[in-house]
């Protein structure tokens, strides 16, 4: 049979449902919009056991002890002691990387010559909130190190302590927002709605009817999807596009890369969706399926809005099951720091996985029959 | 080989036992009636036929294919119209129409002589989403679809409930003359009425199919000598009748009850046992039994 044809034809009815279903336009198009303005809101974070890398120039018993103080309080778990300038970029590229501290050579002799020494702290201001939150706890830390160090003596201010926010120098909280309600965005249209409009079959009776077809159930699931596929890459575009002009967010890697790595994530979604939909009976189910099952952790747990790091460990377990926890820190990686697919192999290769994982579920759960 | 086939086909939901041990066969140009009430379990036979469910135990097959193995096939050739709507509502009449004719890999156009007489009442409605249509509208598209890839074996489940008394002539109608074009219509109706203008039924009750015949040959087979009796006092009467020994049984059947006796009694015989005075109106008179009296008492007997 023609499948062009009539998988053309499937589409063509899914559009019709679309347009003539004015809640399903509002969460198509009202929603992203809405919630890229919601979150525009500055959330706060809480940290712990952040990574911090150390260039120490001095090499003393001076900077051996602020950074024994500094790592002493838990906040802070020490990464890597780099050894040049040049190596300061790559921990932050790679995101194993929170906070870099830099101490001067003459550290040690500027403290107790001059009574006033220079500290740098380097932050990943493509988490502005993070890393605000690390600068003031290192600050914090620094100046103990200082009250301990001297204290009979009251000299205030000892070290200027100069601090940088690479990727984003003015530290806007939509840096954040914007990769996290794509992702939450493309999840709701691409799971959610699809689940939906399956049950909605199921739940009409149409899906019974479409079964005593010659269809193959490959082709349904297809053909109920792409419409979807397609409405939610509008949706990825939309958001960048706002946050471009209304937030300044921009993308400083590929282009092309950030829409073929919003195109594999939305796949995710979809297979995600279809999923449910196979265990879901009626549109309510699908819908509390989503929200509780998907909406919720992807929220919650995804590093979006509270860093994954201070989460107790069962949650950032989960935190780790959650496709859109990948996708945010690629958004992250491409929009933000500019970097290229090298650096962030290992979080597309597990929405890749988790894509894998999905269908082969669906394709096993799949009813050719009604039971 | 018969268009339809089912032997000894059981089936179960957790506890509740829907069909025990069904068979029966349809011929190709024979409109064959299911007859019982809700919950018969008609409507899993029609989902077992149509591959939609699976069996428990028996065999069936469906335009010579069996519905295990071969349902792919049995899916090609069969048009399936479930009891409740299950069309599109939010596209138009000609958009649902159009669709299942595409997913079925045919045209409008090239089957239109087979629907034209069914598409014809509903073409002026036909830019109306099909949730907008009256009862009888919807069945006839209903039907208009299952028909449009040219089926061998239709299964129509409920056709006519929640429809007209005009529109189910109609609807009757259009079957007769698919029969004629050598399709295999299985039908099902809670309606004893509509039982008549099958070519065969079987009356089915509790999972358990009582009698497969033609409606004549079913309605001659009712075992005992009937009377219609009508009076100012049904409810009375009808308590008075059952503790009378020649009773068999005593129905009401809307502004009569139908008597049933054990051996055949002159209408006068059966006044003289009543008093009379109570009954003004009193009015007795042999009939002859139809499908609903002999469906009652089989399933009395069950």
């Amino acid at each position: 049979m023609n499948m062009i044809k009539v998988f053309w034809a499937f589409i063509q009815k899914e559009v019709y449902h679309i347009l003539r279903d004015r809640r399903t336009l509002l969460i198509l198009f009202g929603m992203p919009i809405a919630q890229v303005l919601i979150f525009g809101f500055a959330v706060t974070n809480e940290f712990k056991n952040a990574n911090i890398d150390i260039l120490d120039h001095a090499k003393d018993q001076t900077s051996q002890k602020l950074i024994r103080h500094v790592t002493s309080s838990g906040h802070f778990k020490i990464n890597r002691m780099l050894l040049a300038e040049h190596e300061m970029e790559s921990g932050f590229k790679s995101g194993k990387t929170d906070l870099i501290m830099v101490i001067p050579a003459d550290f040690s002799k500027d403290l107790y010559t001059w009574d006033q020494a220079e500290i740098q702290l380097i932050a990943d201001g493509s988490d502005p909130n993070m890393a605000n939150a690390l600068e003031q706890y290192a600050k914090a830390m620094i100046n103990g190190f200082l009250f301990q160090e001297f204290k009979q003596s009251a000299k205030p201010y000892l070290i200027g302590i100069e601090t940088r926010m690479l990727y984003n120098p003015l530290l806007e909280s939509a840096y954040n927002f914007i990769p996290g309600t794509i992702a939450l965005i493309l999840l709701i249209i691409s799971a959610m709605m699809t689940s939906l409009t399956i049950a909605r079959e199921k739940e009409q009776g149409t899906m019974e009817i479409l079964l005593v077809s010659p269809l193959p159930p490959l082709l349904i699931i297809l053909g109920k999807v792409a419409p979807y596929a397609i409405l939610s890459f509008i949706d990825a575009v939309l958001i960048l596009i706002m946050g471009y002009f209304i937030f300044d967010v921009p993308v400083t890697g590929s282009v092309i890369l950030l829409l073929l790595l919003c195109m594999v994530y939305v796949i995710t979604a979809l297979s995600l969706g279809t999923l449910i939909s196979t265990t879901s009976e009626t549109q309510q189910d699908a819908m509390m399926k989503s929200l509780i099952g998907l909406l919720m952790p992807s929220t919650l747990l995804s590093g979006f809005i509270f860093p994954l790091t201070s989460m107790p460990e069962i949650l950032q377990y989960i935190g780790h099951i959650i496709p859109a926890t990948y996708f945010i820190e690629i958004l992250k990686g491409v929009m933000l720091r500019g970097v290229g697919i090298e650096y962030i192999l290992f979080e597309v290769g597990m929405l890749l996985f988790m894509i894998v994982a999905f269908l082969t579920l669906t394709w096993k759960k799949f009813k050719i029959r009604l039971e | 080989m018969p268009a339809i086939e089912v032997n000894n086909t059981s089936r179960t939901y957790g506890k509740v036992q829907a069909l025990n041990s069904i068979s029966l066969s349809v011929e190709y140009g024979e409109l064959f009636g299911l007859i019982g009430p809700d919950g018969a379990g008609k409507s899993t036979l029609f989902r077992i036929l149509t591959t939609l469910l699976l069996a428990d135990t028996g065999t069936a097959s469906v335009a010579g294919h069996d519905v295990v193995q071969s349902y792919r096939q049995i899916r090609k050739e069969v048009g399936y119209m479930p009891g409740r709507f299950s069309l599109y509502q939010d596209l138009t009449v000609e958009e649902n129409l159009r669709f299942f004719a595409t997913i079925f890999n045919t045209t409008i156009e090239e089957n239109y002589n087979l629907i034209k007489d069914i598409y014809e009442q509903i073409e002026p409605f036909k830019k109306r989403p099909a949730g907008k249509l009256s009862g009888g509208m919807k069945q006839k598209l209903a039907l208009s679809c299952a028909l449009i890839h040219k089926p061998k074996v239709l299964f129509l489940d409920e056709p006519t409930t929640g429809v007209d008394a005009v529109s189910r002539q109609e609807f009757w109608d259009m079957l007769k003359n698919l029969k004629e074009k050598g399709i295999a219509i299985l039908v099902s109706t809670p309606y004893m009425d509509e039982a008549s203008l099958c070519d065969r039924i079987a009356l089915i009750q509790s999972g358990k199919i009582l009698q497969t015949d033609t409606p004549e040959e079913i309605v001659k087979s009712y075992p005992s000598p009937l009377y219609a009796i009508r009076s100012n006092n049904n409810y009375e009467l009808l308590k008075v009748l059952r503790d009378k020994n020649y009773t068999k049984s005593a129905l009401p059947f809307g502004e009569y009850l139908h008597l049933a006796t054990h051996t055949s009694m002159g209408v006068d015989e059966i006044i003289s046992t009543l008093n009379t005075g109570n009954y003004p109106d009193l009015e007795i008179k042999p009939i002859k039994p139809d499908i609903e009296d002999l469906f009652l008492e089989l399933s009395r007997e069950v």
